[in-house]
């Protein structure tokens, strides 16, 4: 199987080539439209801000190449951040793939959310094997509203979208690549899509 | 919920782990890797990697270090230790560090931290600052605790929050080695007062001195080294007496 990771500006493109790898997986680095919309797999990372990441996208003219694509396509953090709508974070419209706002935790409790939390209300084949309230790791100062394509639930602040699916587009908030043998089975689950 | 972290520290020396350490099967008490990998394994939820090496020529172990511990590691990792350049940072980020921590070099140069954080976000920066009470004060030190600064701690916590450090790393070098508990009433005014996470390091000595720094201390995590080291408790056992004490903290079913 091919699976690609989209590659740009983002900072955890090293650890998900490891996570892959641990899997048994030799991902490939592209920002070619050709290399991406032939692999079987395609993994579009995430660790910024969002204007900036659009801005580069765009730049590339990746934004139409994602939003276009059609095998299945997996977005974490920041990915799953920018295949929504428009996100708070420096007003930025994003590629629209989910429709769903991205907004700002509410200072109530620590910003940005660092660390150990839980999945609930698993609703997908993403989570399969998965047993509900497993924690996953996640660092984020925004969130995608929950909606009717909210695939997990998790409550930081307030109830938020831990994953979303619409067609072939899958994405997790948390980081599947640092979250122990629960995020490892969620990349494998994606692959297995 | 979000759970409380528990975070071993390991100290690197050459590319090694220093202060030894007697996992039962561990077939090799001084590879930092394998040493992770078991931390990883009994349920740490973040490791800290601190270089103690003295030489710039071998420091560039670290990075070759960085590599391996990503590619084993499945939880996120700090390193730490004569970081005091944007190029530095990025060569162990690339390498696969989740997070880097300055100390001196924050406070020789604190312009370092919204560099940092312009370049690479505030999620991976994380400012460690060594407390000591001087006459009455709280006082960064650096060097190891062993020189005092003109900062105080509290008006230095808020700056570096303010120049965008995502995390802060908060060792009471009076309470260090102790094992008489972590500075809880410190840690506590800093963690309400700032609104990143702080981790409560230096003096953890059993069980209950977690439970205190994550109630009265208001720390989002606590670091220790040499009781896990020595195994005078373990992860597993620190976890579930946690969870005992209702405090939040992540078990894997």
């Amino acid at each position: 199987m091919s699976v690609v990771i989209i590659n740009y500006n983002a900072g955890n493109v090293q650890s998900v080539t490891y996570a892959l790898q641990r899997l048994g997986v030799t991902p490939v680095l592209s920002d070619e439209e050709e290399v991406i919309r032939s692999a079987d797999r395609v993994i579009f990372p995430g660790v910024g801000e969002a204007s900036t990441a659009m801005r580069f996208l765009k730049e590339r003219r990746l934004d139409r190449v994602i939003k276009d694509l059609r095998q299945p396509v997996f977005g974490v953090c920041l990915g799953l951040q920018l295949m929504c709508r428009h996100s708070e974070e420096n007003d930025t419209d994003c590629l629209g793939i989910f429709d769903i706002e991205v907004k700002k935790f509410e200072p109530k409790l620590k910003v940005p959310q660092m660390g150990w939390n839980t999945l609930t209300q698993m609703n997908s084949p993403l989570f399969k094997g998965i047993a509900e309230e497993s924690y996953v790791y996640f660092v984020h100062s925004y969130y995608a509203e929950l909606s009717d394509q909210t695939i997990a639930n998790t409550d930081y602040v307030n109830s938020f979208s831990a994953a979303l699916h619409k067609d072939n587009f899958y994405a997790l908030q948390a980081h599947p690549e640092k979250s122990g043998k629960v995020g490892a089975k969620i990349i494998e689950n994606f692959l297995d899509l | 919920m979000l759970t409380k972290r528990i975070i071993p520290c390991l100290d690197i020396k050459d590319g090694r782990t220093v202060k030894g350490v007697n996992f039962v099967g561990l077939r090799d008490a001084g590879d930092p890797v394998e040493l992770a990998a078991r931390y990883a394994e009994e349920g740490a939820d973040e490791l800290v990697f601190l270089d103690i090496t003295a030489t710039v020529e071998k420091r560039k172990t670290l990075v070759d270090l960085v590599r391996h511990v990503a590619a084993e590691i499945n939880i996120p990792f700090t390193v730490g230790g004569g970081i005091s350049s944007v190029e530095d940072v990025s060569a162990l980020l690339n390498a696969g560090a989740d997070k880097i921590s300055i100390n001196s070099s924050a406070v020789k140069r604190p312009g370092l931290i919204n560099e940092l954080a312009l370049e690479f976000g505030s999620q991976c920066v994380v400012v460690a600052i060594d407390t000591r009470h001087v006459h009455d004060e709280h006082i960064v030190h650096v060097r190891g605790g062993r020189t005092p600064t003109e900062l105080r701690t509290i008006p230095w916590a808020r700056e570096v929050e303010q120049r965008g450090a995502g995390e802060i790393l908060l060792t009471s070098m009076d309470h260090d080695g102790t094992k008489a508990g972590f500075a809880n009433e410190l840690t506590s005014e800093i963690s309400g007062m700032l609104s990143i996470p702080v981790i409560a390091s230096g003096g953890a000595g059993n069980m209950e001195h977690f439970v205190d720094t994550f109630t009265a201390g208001k720390a989002d995590a606590a670091l220790a080294a040499s009781i896990f080291h020595f195994k005078e408790i373990g992860v597993p056992d620190l976890k579930q007496f946690l969870k005992d004490k209702s405090i939040p903290i992540r078990i894997e079913q």
